[in-house]
């Protein structure tokens, strides 16, 4: 039973990350047709600057923890901004060639954090408290897995209610669903545009900061490495379904935990044959759009 | 009426004017050197077969697709405008099949259409009382002529320099046709409409001009009924041959008779989609 | 919209094909396909009335003859090209990077086949790649089988892989596709890097066991050999994908990619034509990495990474969508490029500078990266594309307009989404 909880809990931690990522994905797919394979660079920049204040600010507490959130947050939104403004737009309805350059832009970004930063994982250290565990049905929980799983929680209902109840929201929910029909009722769509890039960017650059802690280093590969789970995850889930790809990053994160343990670490293997069958039985994935 | 109506239209400016408008989708020629123009008043009737480009006719004008040429909207160029400015500049779109939000509430897809200072809610309440008690429900549940009412309501909530009204009555019931056209008539007394009908009944009841595409080029301009009486020109142009014993006396035509509707419609469905891919 | 190149406006062959044999072909889709096909194919019987391009066609392969001639005699001349080769042609050093550039050329040539050709945005092509990489070196690992047996098996098992995993992606397009092949791609990877009972070698990778090899492809002394290997591959990768792209295969594989629709209506099954064309391209790449395993004594995890499929569609956009050509350019550029951008990172030079400078420029591939965002934005059709329009801007009498090149890749891009 304890193995049981302990599995849940890592799994929702890790899923809570997988779900930071794909939601930018996700939406960004929905609204802008773009598959973003710069979104693990967000991810990790946001690691490093987290860590770059960890360091700086030379303490373990808790406010440099939430300190480094915010700056970790900002940095993924700043450079997403950056690259919706400065290269997407100018391809304004060429998805693939948008494709092109943010693989070519995601190419040079860990090029660029090796140089900086090195190819080596740096380690981080958090406030002392991570690394204690709390004890539910007798199984010893890594506290840093519920830091994780509150971010992830809270970042959800803040897109819900922004998307529900903010006429920005409104714009976006309208343009996934048809993005023309839009800028016909007289709405400048690109707008809505940067706007889910910077909040892609700042939740990626949030599961940055939040993934270090859970896996304990950073390093330039990691947002490539979370970023595959997260296609998965998106594709799972629905492309543009935000709820989709919640769901999906748990059920995802979850099954990979307990493939991993009960069956002899075969979790990512076990992940692709999910990704398989949902792709035969239902192409668009749970919550897709039929089109 | 209709004489008067004509005065109006050509002593006025013309509301819109489209010269050698050329659009392609994928690379493909939908619309061929298309010029025509529209009167500052009353409704002009944009035919033709399907499949002819009159919905992309419709929509280059507004520059949901690649166009080249000149549109002129009240003596202002806008064929370099994003679809957004054109729109915001006075242009009410309502698109074939209505394209409502489906997964937005009646009330959302109204909200997402203000964009005068001064919306004209009230104005809105009350030609479709059925959509405000309808307001929290998903457009998408919604049956084909209140999703109409929806997307007519979001172009009359501003106010507009035109209309541009495509296939409002395709695949609604007779009844429902009839509110429609009521709705049409009555917006009309404000604003000019161009207007894309399949349905000459409804033609012939709304409309004082009406432009005719065939191949993608304007074959025939003129007044409605010129072009409605006349059973030569609307078996040349829309392929439709008229009732034998209508034809014999243009003027009067039983009311439903589905002589009037173009023939063979559905099959022809595949082949506007065909074109517009 | 429809600028034709003068070889591909008169391409006999792609007329003939495409109209005697393929009814799909009647709209612009025939149009757009010969574009798609601007060099010559092999066995053109052009129709005799035009015999200024058939000249043309003529001496476009006697260019293509020559050329493969003289890369055959390299390794027995001694050719300098300082800052491009390390040495002379017929060192070792030299001989190895031409090799490399010739087999990222064919594989990228094989990447052009699913991008250029069936419109597919692949993201997992590295699977196939790997596979031979890998397959070959645990076979000949594990089993005492001579080379030749130990490649046939390696290529059985990449079939049915091909099979297996195309028949399941293909059940989405465009952007899906693309995530679906790198989800696939990816349990490749991951299994590589778990090291399953120290088959792979995990991160540190196989080295070559050499046994069962016949000696003339063992050594540093016999690497003019395994240069002449490569040669040939890259030589047949190009016919089999010249004689794919026209044949009939290939023109209903370019008119899905333009107009899926139509080629359902002609009763043609697009989804069989695709799958055709994915395994084609996975099995030529699969040969391709068994030639890399000989050629680099030993199987890195790299070759199984996204990374590298990353890679070969860099070298696809770098030398223009939809050209033969291109991808082989591509290939032979982004290769000599990262080598020398690894050589520069390294030099005296680069270390003195200062950091600004001197991280990004020791990082190869935030300049290539770079490169390709450039390439993206401000040369779509790639380095064919602006030589095609350099040339047209040269020698123009207003017979046509320019940028024949650029307006297909784009052509071809959108068509993948």
């Amino acid at each position: 039973m304890s193995t049981l909880v302990l599995l849940l809990f890592t799994g929702l931690g890790l899923g809570a990350l997988y779900f930071l990522v794909a939601a930018g994905l996700s939406l960004i797919y929905g609204l802008m047709g773009v598959l973003n394979f710069a979104h693990g660079a967000f991810l990790t920049l946001g690691a490093f600057t987290g860590w770059e204040i960890a360091r700086r600010t030379g303490s373990d507490n808790w406010g440099t923890f939430l300190l480094s959130l915010v700056i970790g947050a900002a940095a993924g939104a700043a450079f997403a901004a950056f690259t919706e403004f400065v290269l997407i737009r100018r391809l304004y309805q060429r998805h693939i060639e948008q494709v092109l350059v943010t693989v070519g832009l995601s190419l040079a970004a860990v090029a660029l954090f090796d140089g900086i930063w090195g190819t080596d994982p740096v380690f981080i250290k958090g406030p002392a408290w991570f690394k204690d565990t709390t004890e539910i049905l007798g199984a010893r929980i890594p506290n840093d897995r519920f830091i994780c799983i509150i971010a992830a929680l809270l970042v959800l209902l803040a897109l819900v209610f922004f998307l529900k109840k903010t006429r920005y929201g409104m714009i976006i929910r309208a343009g996934v669903e048809n993005r023309s029909m839009v800028t016909a009722l007289g709405i400048d769509v690109r707008k809505a545009f940067t706007l889910v890039f910077t909040i892609g960017g700042a939740a990626a650059g949030l599961g940055g900061v939040l993934a270090s802690h859970y896996f304990g280093y950073v390093s330039p590969m990691l947002g490539g490495s979370l970023l595959i789970f997260a296609f998965i995850v998106t594709v799972i889930g629905g492309l543009g379904s935000l709820t989709g790809a919640a769901i999906a990053a748990v059920a995802v994160a979850v099954l990979q935990q307990f493939a991993n343990f009960y069956l002899g670490g075969t979790g990512d293997f076990v992940v692709v044959l999910a990704l398989a069958l949902v792709l035969l039985f239902r192409p668009t994935g749970l919550l897709g759009r039929t089109s | 009426m209709s004489t008067a109506a004509d005065n109006r239209a050509t002593e006025a400016r013309p509301i819109l004017r489209v010269e050698s408008l050329f659009a392609s989708i994928a690379g493909q020629q939908v619309v061929e050197d298309v010029s025509f123009t529209v009167p500052a008043t009353g409704i002009t009737a944009l035919l033709g077969r399907n499949g002819v480009g009159k919905t992309s006719t419709i929509k280059a004008i507004i520059g949901l697709i690649d166009r080249t040429g000149t549109v002129e909207l009240d003596g202002e160029r806008i064929e370099k405008e994003a679809t957004f400015k054109i729109i915001r500049s006075g242009v009410g779109y309502v698109p074939e099949d209505r394209e409502v939000f489906s997964k937005l509430t009646v009330a959302e897809n109204l909200r997402l259409a203000e964009r005068d200072a001064a919306p004209r809610r009230q104005l809105v309440e009350e030609l479709f009382p059925d959509l405000l008690a309808r307001a929290g429900q998903m457009a998408g549940t919604l049956s084909g002529g209140q999703q109409q009412m929806v997307s007519l309501a979001r172009a009359l909530l501003n106010t507009n320099k035109i209309l541009l009204v495509d296939e409002p009555t395709k695949g609604l019931a007779p009844k429902i046709v009839g509110e429609v056209a009521e709705t049409l008539a009555e917006a009309a007394r404000t604003v000019p409409i161009l207007l894309v009908e399949q349905n000459l009944q409804v033609v012939r009841q709304l409309a004082e001009g009406a432009v005719v595409l065939s191949g993608g080029r304007v074959v025939h301009t003129g007044r409605a009924l010129d072009f409605l009486d006349d059973a030569g020109l609307i078996q040349r142009h829309l392929g439709v041959s008229t009732d034998p014993a209508a034809a014999g006396n243009p003027a009067m035509e039983p009311a439903g008779k589905p002589a009037m509707e173009p023939a063979g419609k559905p099959a022809a469905e595949p082949a506007e989609k065909g074109a517009a891919l | 919209m429809t600028t034709h190149t003068d070889t591909s406006s008169t391409d006999g062959t792609n007329i003939d094909g495409t109209n005697t044999r393929q009814p799909v072909a009647d709209g612009g889709a025939a149009r757009r396909s010969r574009k798609a096909d601007a060099q010559p194919g092999p066995g053109t019987a052009p129709d005799g009335a035009r015999p200024g391009p058939a000249g043309r066609r003529l001496a476009a392969w006697a260019a293509g003859g020559a050329g493969v001639l003289l890369l055959v005699l390299l390794p027995l001349l001694n050719i300098s090209l300082p800052g491009v080769l390390p040495g002379p042609s017929y060192t070792p050093g030299s001989l190895q990077l031409l090799a490399m550039c010739m087999l990222m050329a064919a594989a990228a040539l094989t990447y052009h086949l699913l991008l250029g050709v069936a419109g597919l945005l692949s993201f997992g092509h590295a699977l196939y790649f790997g596979a031979g990489v890998y397959g070959l070196a645990i076979i000949l690992q594990n089993f005492d089988i001579p080379l030749l047996p130990a490649m046939g098996l390696t290529l059985l098992i990449v079939i049915v892989l091909a099979h297996v995993v195309g028949s399941i992606s293909l059940r989405v397009s465009g952007i899906p596709f693309a995530m679906v092949t790198l989800a696939f791609a990816q349990a490749g990877s991951v299994i590589v890097g778990r090291n399953p009972e120290g088959r792979t070698g995990g991160d540190e990778g196989l080295t070559l066991r050499t046994d069962n090899l016949p000696d003339f492809l063992v050594g540093v002394v016999n690497t003019r050999n395994l240069y002449w290997l490569a040669l040939a591959v890259l030589v047949a990768v190009f016919v089999i994908v010249t004689w794919v792209q026209s044949s009939r295969a290939g023109h209903a594989a370019a008119a899905v990619r333009e107009n899926e629709l139509r080629v359902r209506v002609l009763g043609l099954q697009p989804y069989l034509v695709k799958l055709l064309i994915f395994v084609v391209s996975a099995v030529l790449v699969c040969v391709i990495g068994m030639v890399f395993l000989l050629l680099q004594s030993g199987a890195v995890p790299r070759a199984v990474s996204a990374d590298f499929t990353v890679t070969l569609l860099v070298m696809v956009v770098l030398g223009g969508v939809g050209s033969r050509w291109g991808a082989v350019v591509g290939g032979v550029f982004y290769t000599i490029l990262d080598q020398r951008l690894t050589t520069l990172a390294n030099s005296e030079a680069v270390k003195s500078l200062p950091d600004v400078l001197r991280v990004p420029l020791s990082e190869p591939l935030f300049i290539l990266g770079t490169l390709f965002v450039l390439v993206v934005l401000f040369l779509p059709g790639g380095l064919t594309g602006a030589a095609e329009r350099l040339a047209q801007r040269r020698n123009r009498r207003g017979q046509r307009g320019g940028g024949g090149g650029t307006s297909t890749s784009r052509e071809i891009l959108e068509e993948a989404a």
